[in-house]
């Protein structure tokens, strides 16, 4: 049950990635974003991360998504010029990249053996606990993520909004 | 038992929060016709109340506070004194320098602001995740300020390509702090190092060390991860460059001493020679390419990657003999580069009037002062005795030396011979006569801000050179923050 949930919505998750790649169009790319969040939801709900897929699905494919989609219709872009790329980037980038997966991946697997497991339900994360890590062992970067969000959002501001005269 | 309340050891970041939240505020009150110049004494004076605050936490025992999250001793210190100097000294030449005409002048020194809060506390911080988001607030500021010019197009370029690399390179540190928890079960530093023994599974916690090195040497522009450098130095406004060559970077070297010497002293055999391998990589590359450069701020670009590399040069180094020196050189080159990076500020102005070498022919004789002081940094760049860049340099090597990195040391000094080169072909292009139709020079008058910023940062690469004994000791009691590195040094 657990593997055949994880198979069919890693594989969705991989397939929404892709597509966001390959669609030409902004709000397709958009909207297969939030297929990769929604599917993103399901696998930390296997691993026990009950209050995380529900933000999860609240916060990012709600709420980002709605904001990034409207964005993209206000702004109402066309669909995007193809570029040629770098040739390097593609003779590097691809090998490169497949080696590092493959590096990750192994590291990851070889640990397997030493890694805690968890199953559905087996505790389940109340009020308290979170309160307890999120006001109390981590509030000082709690509170310091009010700077980093003023900061964005004294950025949005200062690029964006069109100059007088 | 702690009898320090918590909010003494985060005095500066909070007298920095305040003052940025004020100049937001005032900025908003003042009318719309107003000239907002104001705003940068109220951020400059706020920059000084921190760096006071800063020295006041000298009187506080070492100790943590907020459950573990930061930690104030004599490393923290150090570097939050150098990061406030720094920040003040790129307030004042901004001062002078930024346009009247500009219509986001409140919401830039706010960021600047903002942007030291994240900057000091990454150098306090002990707990992982919060040097995540300290770092994030540093680089996104940077991020914003690199993109200030918006009507130039290299502007938006150095502000995208930043942002881009720079998300990613904190998605590395981040997926290593995540393989560092799945190892030992904590983001706290001091706690990591006690249970790294005890880990069952030792290929995580190198993978999770080698991706936060990949996170924090792109910070710092080490090679190879120093692609972003160049490009952006050239698109953002000068004084920009001023702060953000300097600052950020003070901060990341602050981090890499406390995550490798507070979390991974155990793994000391490991990342001393990939350190050796980028020191080696990042002085070369930087040089080389400097050599062929014909935009003076690309040029000074590849030598702060290069420069980076002679600091890394210092990881060699046996325990508190290396976090000294790496200190001392964090302080001499940020006091350098911010130093010349103003003086270019003030030569070739906010918008890059004089934007390559050949431009600044005869500066010499169009303006002495001001090409006396470029000619000083200069010397001081290259490692001239009697310059803090020399002391530095050779505090630095010989350090490697003792810790056994004889080769790396040698490298190093063909190198900066190498460096030699391109500083004396702009030094000499200085001070030759100059050309029949000179480029003309950006009409600033020369206030009191920017005449006290650029006498700050000549008078600091001096005293680093001549009189460094102060700011040594500052360095060794930095040092002494790290139990491991003490022990280690032990024979």
């Amino acid at each position: 049950m657990h593997l055949a949930l994880f198979l069919i919505f890693a594989a969705v998750a991989l397939a929404g990635a892709a597509n966001l790649l390959l669609q030409k169009h902004p709000i397709n790319a958009a909207l297969s974003l939030i297929v990769v969040m929604s599917s993103l939801a399901v696998l930390y709900l296997l691993l026990g991360a009950e209050f995380l897929a529900i933000a999860q699905i609240i916060v990012y494919a709600g709420a980002i998504m709605v904001l990034f989609t409207f964005v993209i219709m206000l702004l109402n872009e066309g669909v995007e010029e193809k570029t040629h790329g770098s040739r390097v980037a593609k003779l590097l980038g691809f090998p490169a990249v497949t080696v590092f997966l493959a590096l990750i991946a192994s590291i990851i697997l070889s640990s397997e053996t030493h890694l805690g497991k968890v199953i559905i339900g087996e505790s389940i994360t109340t009020t308290q606990d979170l309160s307890a890590v999120l006001f109390r062992d981590l509030l000082l970067p709690f509170e310091i993520t009010s700077v980093l969000i003023l900061i964005a959002i004294l950025g949005a501001v200062a690029l964006a909004r069109k100059d007088e005269q | 038992m702690n009898p320090v309340p918590d909010l003494y050891r985060i005095l500066p970041e909070v007298v920095l929060t305040i003052t940025g939240v004020l100049v937001m505020l005032l900025d908003a009150a003042m009318p719309k016709t107003s000239r907002r110049r104001v705003l940068g004494w109220v951020a400059a004076f706020g920059t000084v109340a921190a760096l006071y605050a800063s020295l006041l936490q000298l009187n506080l025992p070492a100790g943590t506070a907020y459950y573990g999250t930061v930690q104030t001793d004599g490393f923290s210190i150090f570097f939050h004194v150098l990061i406030c100097a720094i920040v003040l000294v790129a307030l004042l030449v901004s001062l002078d320098t930024f346009p009247r005409n500009n219509q986001h002048t409140g919401e830039f020194y706010a960021l600047i602001t903002f942007g030291a809060v994240g900057m000091v506390l990454m150098t306090s911080a002990v707990e992982l995740l919060l040097v995540f988001i300290a770092l994030e607030i540093s680089s996104i500021t940077t991020y914003i300020l690199a993109g200030y010019r918006k009507t130039s197009g290299k502007g938006v370029e150095a502000a995208i390509k930043y942002f881009l690399l720079g998300s990613f390179a904190t998605g590395f540190l981040l997926y290593g702090i995540a393989l560092i928890f799945g190892a030992t079960g904590t983001t706290q530093i001091t706690e990591i190092a006690l249970r790294i023994p005890g880990a069952q599974s030792q290929a995580l916690v190198l993978g999770g060390l080698a991706l936060m090195l990949v996170g924090i040497l792109f910070k710092v522009s080490a090679a190879p991860f120093h692609v972003w450098t160049p490009d952006v130095y050239e698109g953002s406004p000068t004084p920009v460059v001023a702060l953000m060559s300097t600052a950020p970077k003070a901060a990341a070297f602050a981090l890499l001493i406390r995550v490798l010497w507070g979390a991974f002293p155990t793994l000391h055999s490991v990342w001393v020679p990939i350190l050796w391998v980028v020191a080696v990589l990042s002085m070369t590359v930087g040089n080389i390419a400097a050599l062929r450069q014909e935009n003076v701020k690309r040029m000074l670009a590849y030598s702060s990657i290069a420069h980076a590399g002679y600091l890394l040069a210092a990881f060699a180094g046996a325990g508190t003999a290396s976090i000294t020196a790496i200190a001392f050189y964090t302080a001499a080159y940020a006091a350098m580069n911010v130093g010349i990076f103003a003086a270019i500020t003030l030569a070739s102005g906010y918008d890059d009037s004089l934007p390559l070498i050949q431009d600044f022919r005869g500066l010499l004789h169009r303006a002495p002062v001001l090409a006396g002081l470029l000619l000083f940094f200069l010397i001081s760049l290259v490692g001239i005795p009697f310059t803090g860049g020399f002391f530095a340099k050779f505090l630095s090597f010989s350090t490697a030396v003792n810790g056994g990195a004889f080769w790396l040391a040698i490298i190093g000094l063909l190198n900066s011979g190498l460096a030699a080169g391109y500083y004396l072909r702009f030094a000499v292009t200085i001070a030759q006569p100059p050309v029949a139709n000179p480029p003309e020079l950006p009409t600033y008058r020369v206030g009191i801000a920017v005449a006290v910023g650029i006498v700050l940062a000549a008078g600091a690469t001096l005293i680093l050179g001549i009189a460094p004994g102060h700011i040594l000791d500052a360095a060794t009691s930095a040092a002494h923050s790290f139990p491991a590195a003490i022990s280690s040094t032990l024979p």
